[in-house]
């Protein structure tokens, strides 16, 4: 089940930094821009062809800039969902790059939500998922995610390619790890 | 009121929210006995962006949903406004069109509306009507044909048995999710603090004027429009940005205190044997708002309770603590008169 | 055009009784309004205080001031003692009643009588269908902007009812069945000791920043911010809006009263109205966003709108 199972009454200190597996770390941590790039590129564009239904929800903020701050990465994403010229790019975090709406939180949180898996709402509360800028934008992003037959997780495990296989292995892992939020 | 026993019991309704089309297949398939949506416009009270059903997605749920046996309700809960009144009477014409096997309203014009040009068409009383005496029930009952009353979530278990012995129609009561402090359809905090109103543009707390802050000292305040409505401390747990759940400050009390509210979600799992027994026919789950995996997940915890209580068994619902808001939970008024 | 009927209110507020009392006679006395709501629309348990002892005498002295008289009802009714209240008040044959829930109208249709600003009547279809049940006059709930004021006055006009907006005072902005003055002093609503008699004018809620924000009355919650519609008064007239309710308050309400008085038959400006109003020490600033599609905390400048 979903952002319950354990979790108690007194939950009130986050518990962030146990739940990260050690495998993704070591998957991400080393990784340097350049090598990231080229694999975000393409995810963009192969998401954005498969999932059209994805910019119906986003509505007015099809345009606006999203910065994700996953907090084990060493570097800020950046979303531009723009459907004519969808753009996903790593950032260094010292850069402060332009952002309409963020979002940042735990890697497996988000990966949860962007799985279809975890309750944003929930999460929030819990103060696990924290919000800035343009809280409609990132309320759109979040249902539109949530729309998605299956999920985007699905999609990244089902596109071929050698550019993903790390990427896979590691999402793939991730599914089965206990360390869900 | 004395328990009342097992046997008497009649098997509730369970009925579950979608705000997309995937979570109501998510409670479609979680076991829900009907579901509720709405369009994506001013018509019902949950016109948030990103949420709810074009005309297409829904005939295309219904069909899902009716396969199921599960039945489709369409809330159409705000109030008409002048001068588009008709986009509250088109939603009324969708419904009717794609088969919804109910309308959900508040609104003395639409409901006119749906009893004068689809007598076929049946007719649940929205809890945005405020319906919350016997009077009030019947009057909608009398006028217009409304089949079930949806409760205002402000009454004790007593006095819903009372008003169920008093009104000629069906009641269905929120069980689980967020609770509004304000009597439903009386409420325009929203637009006096941001311009889009509740009763008329169906938001309340709308993202686009929510702005969350982070202090210097990690604390996040939480700003709908220019008022600072919250502030949490690091660590706090936060609840939904909405005055109603605000802290505030008074003469009469030094600091800020919950003028309104704390916040907490409704859960009456423990209340749900004498729910029924009090004459309840559906038990409802709020959260149109709410990710798929909420519905998921709230559905299926309640669909084993009722199942569990019909059998004669205890329901355990402590597991959905944590999707609740502030991870705290609450019978609300419905157990006693001192939550007034 | 017909002279712009000017009416007080119900007043919202628990005053101590003999307050109540001296505020209606007095403006029985000296205040120009034509038209009077008495009767206790927040909280059943404050009406064996004013509402049974001293009513019927208070309504004599208006009327033979040449007053006309409404009975206003509850807002919410939920219990057996709201229910009653209300349903005496509907039964009583010589009077004029204002519906404010539904269950006001399980009584009253089919007889003449009015509704009050917290049913909501958003559209033409619901003006029509309650005028078709007997209502012959309709006060609007102060969330209400312009273009919807206009279609209502239309439909009102057509079906020859009277319309009715609030022009000053605190607007309510909700209703609970909680009561929120009762929680500040850590009470229930049942064990109140009617502490919202301490607040005559509401009880002030500011944000945590210290800026004022609601103010609270038993169940009820008010605006901060006093509404003011002195700069929309001409527009409203010539939409055909026929009364102007003014809500009562603890300041000089026989000055207000004469200020909108004055306003209504063009003797005054709207600045005049303003600086007389300011003078009367009303909390400024004042509102009127909800008229101007705005929030309605705001003060729009209807600078454009005056001739």
């Amino acid at each position: 089940m979903p952002a319950s199972g354990s979790v108690s009454d007194e939950r009130r200190q986050s518990t962030r930094p146990s739940r990260f597996p050690k495998l993704a770390g070591l998957a991400l941590r080393p990784v340097p821009l350049f090598a990231v790039q080229p694999v975000l590129n393409r995810l963009v564009r192969d998401i954005a062809s498969r999932r059209p239904e994805l910019f119906e929800r986003l509505g007015p903020h099809i345009h606006t800039a999203f910065a994700i701050d996953v907090e084990e990465l060493p570097f800020v994403l950046r979303l531009l969902p723009d459907p004519g010229n969808p753009s996903l790019t790593a950032h260094r975090r010292a850069e402060n790059i332009p952002f309409g709406a963020s979002i940042s939180g735990p890697f497996m949180t988000l990966f949860a939500i962007m799985d279809g898996d975890g309750d944003s709402d929930a999460l929030f509360f819990a103060r696990d998922v924290e919000v800035g800028g343009n809280t409609e934008a990132a309320v759109c992003l979040r249902n539109a995610l949530d729309d998605l037959e299956g999920s985007v997780v699905d999609d990244i495990l089902e596109i071929g390619g050698p550019l993903y296989a790390p990427l896979k292995m590691m999402l793939a892992y991730l599914r089965k790890s206990e360390a869900r939020p | 009121m004395s328990p009342p026993q097992p046997p008497r019991l009649n098997r509730p309704e369970l009925i579950c929210p979608a705000g997309t089309p995937a979570a109501l297949r998510a409670a479609v398939d979680a076991g829900a006995d009907a579901v509720y949506c709405g369009l994506q416009n001013a018509t019902n009270a949950r016109n948030f962006p990103g949420l709810n059903f074009t005309p297409d997605a829904l005939a295309q749920s219904i069909t899902y949903a009716h396969e199921r046996d599960t039945k489709v309700l369409l809330a159409v809960n705000s109030f008409a406004t002048a001068p588009g009144a008709k986009l509250w009477q088109d939603a009324v014409d969708i419904a009717a069109s794609l088969n919804a096997d109910a309308v959900i309203v508040a609104d003395i014009g639409v409901a006119q509306y749906v009893a004068e040009n689809h007598p076929g068409l049946r007719l649940h009383l929205s809890v945005q009507a405020g319906a919350s005496s016997p009077e009030a029930i019947r009057y909608y009952c009398r006028e217009f044909g409304v089949s079930r009353v949806v409760l205002p979530r402000i009454l004790t278990v007593t006095e819903i048995s009372a008003i169920h012995d008093e009104i000629p129609c069906e009641i269905e009561a929120f069980v689980f999710g967020n609770i509004g402090m304000m009597a439903e359809g009386r409420c325009s905090l929203t637009n006096y603090v941001t311009g889009q109103s509740t009763n008329m543009d169906g938001v309340c707390s709308p993202a686009s004027a929510v702005q969350y802050v982070k202090n210097a000292d990690e604390s996040l305040a939480a700003k709908l429009g220019e008022f600072e409505i919250d502030c949490f401390a690091e660590n706090e747990s936060a609840g939904y940005p909405t005055i109603c759940k605000g802290r505030y400050l008074t003469p009469a009390r030094s600091g800020t205190y919950y003028a309104f509210e704390e916040p907490v979600s409704l859960n009456l799992s423990s209340l749900l044997p004498e729910l029924v027994g009090a004459g309840v026919t559906a038990l409802k789950i709020e959260g149109r708002q709410r990710s798929r995996s909420y519905v998921r997940a709230v559905v299926s915890a309640y669909r084993e309770a009722i199942d569990d209580i019909m059998e004669g068994a205890e329901a355990d619902l402590s597991v959905l603590i944590s999707l609740t808001e502030g991870g705290k939970q609450t019978e609300g008024a419905f157990k006693s008169k001192k939550w007034r | 055009m017909a002279s712009s009927e000017l009416t007080m209110g119900p007043l919202i507020f628990h005053w101590p009784a003999e307050q109540k009392r001296d505020f209606w006679l007095r403006i029985a006395d000296e205040a120009p309004v034509d038209t009077v709501y008495l009767g206790e629309t927040v909280c059943s348990k404050r009406t064996p205080f004013f509402d049974d002892p001293y009513l019927a005498k208070v309504s004599q002295r208006l009327q033979g001031a040449g007053k006309k008289v409404i009975w206003s009802t509850l807002s919410e009714v939920m219990i057996k003692r709201d229910r009653k209240i209300v349903a005496d008040i509907c039964a009583q044959e010589d009077m004029a009643v204002e519906a404010n829930d539904a269950s006001a109208l399980f009584h009253l249709s089919g007889k003449p009588h009015r509704i009050g600003q917290a049913l909501n009547v958003y559209n033409e279809a619901t003006m029509q269908f309650l005028a078709s049940k007997g209502a012959t006059h309709f006060c609007l709930a102060p969330e209400l902007p312009r273009s919807c004021i206009t279609s209502l006055a239309q439909t009102a006009k057509r079906l020859g009812v009277g319309l009715e907006v609030q022009v000053f005072g605190r607007m309510s902005l909700a209703l609970s069945a909680r009561c929120y003055h009762a929680r500040a002093y850590g009470r229930t609503k049942d064990n109140c000791l009617f502490v919202c008699e301490e607040d005559p004018d509401g009880m002030d809620l500011s944000t945590r920043s210290d800026t004022p924000f609601l103010a609270i009355n038993g169940i009820q919650t008010l605006s901060h911010a006093y509404l003011n519609l002195s700069g929309e008064v001409s527009a409203l007239q010539q939409m055909g809006v026929g009364a102007f309710r003014l809500s009562p308050h603890s300041g000089d309400m026989v000055a207000v009263a004469h200020c909108y008085r004055d306003l209504l038959d063009n003797k005054i400006t709207v600045d005049e109205a303003d600086v007389m109003l300011k003078e009367l020490k009303v909390p400024q600033p004042m509102a009127n966003g909800f008229f101007h599609h705005q929030p309605g905390y705001k003060m729009v400048s209807t600078l454009s709108e005056r001739t």
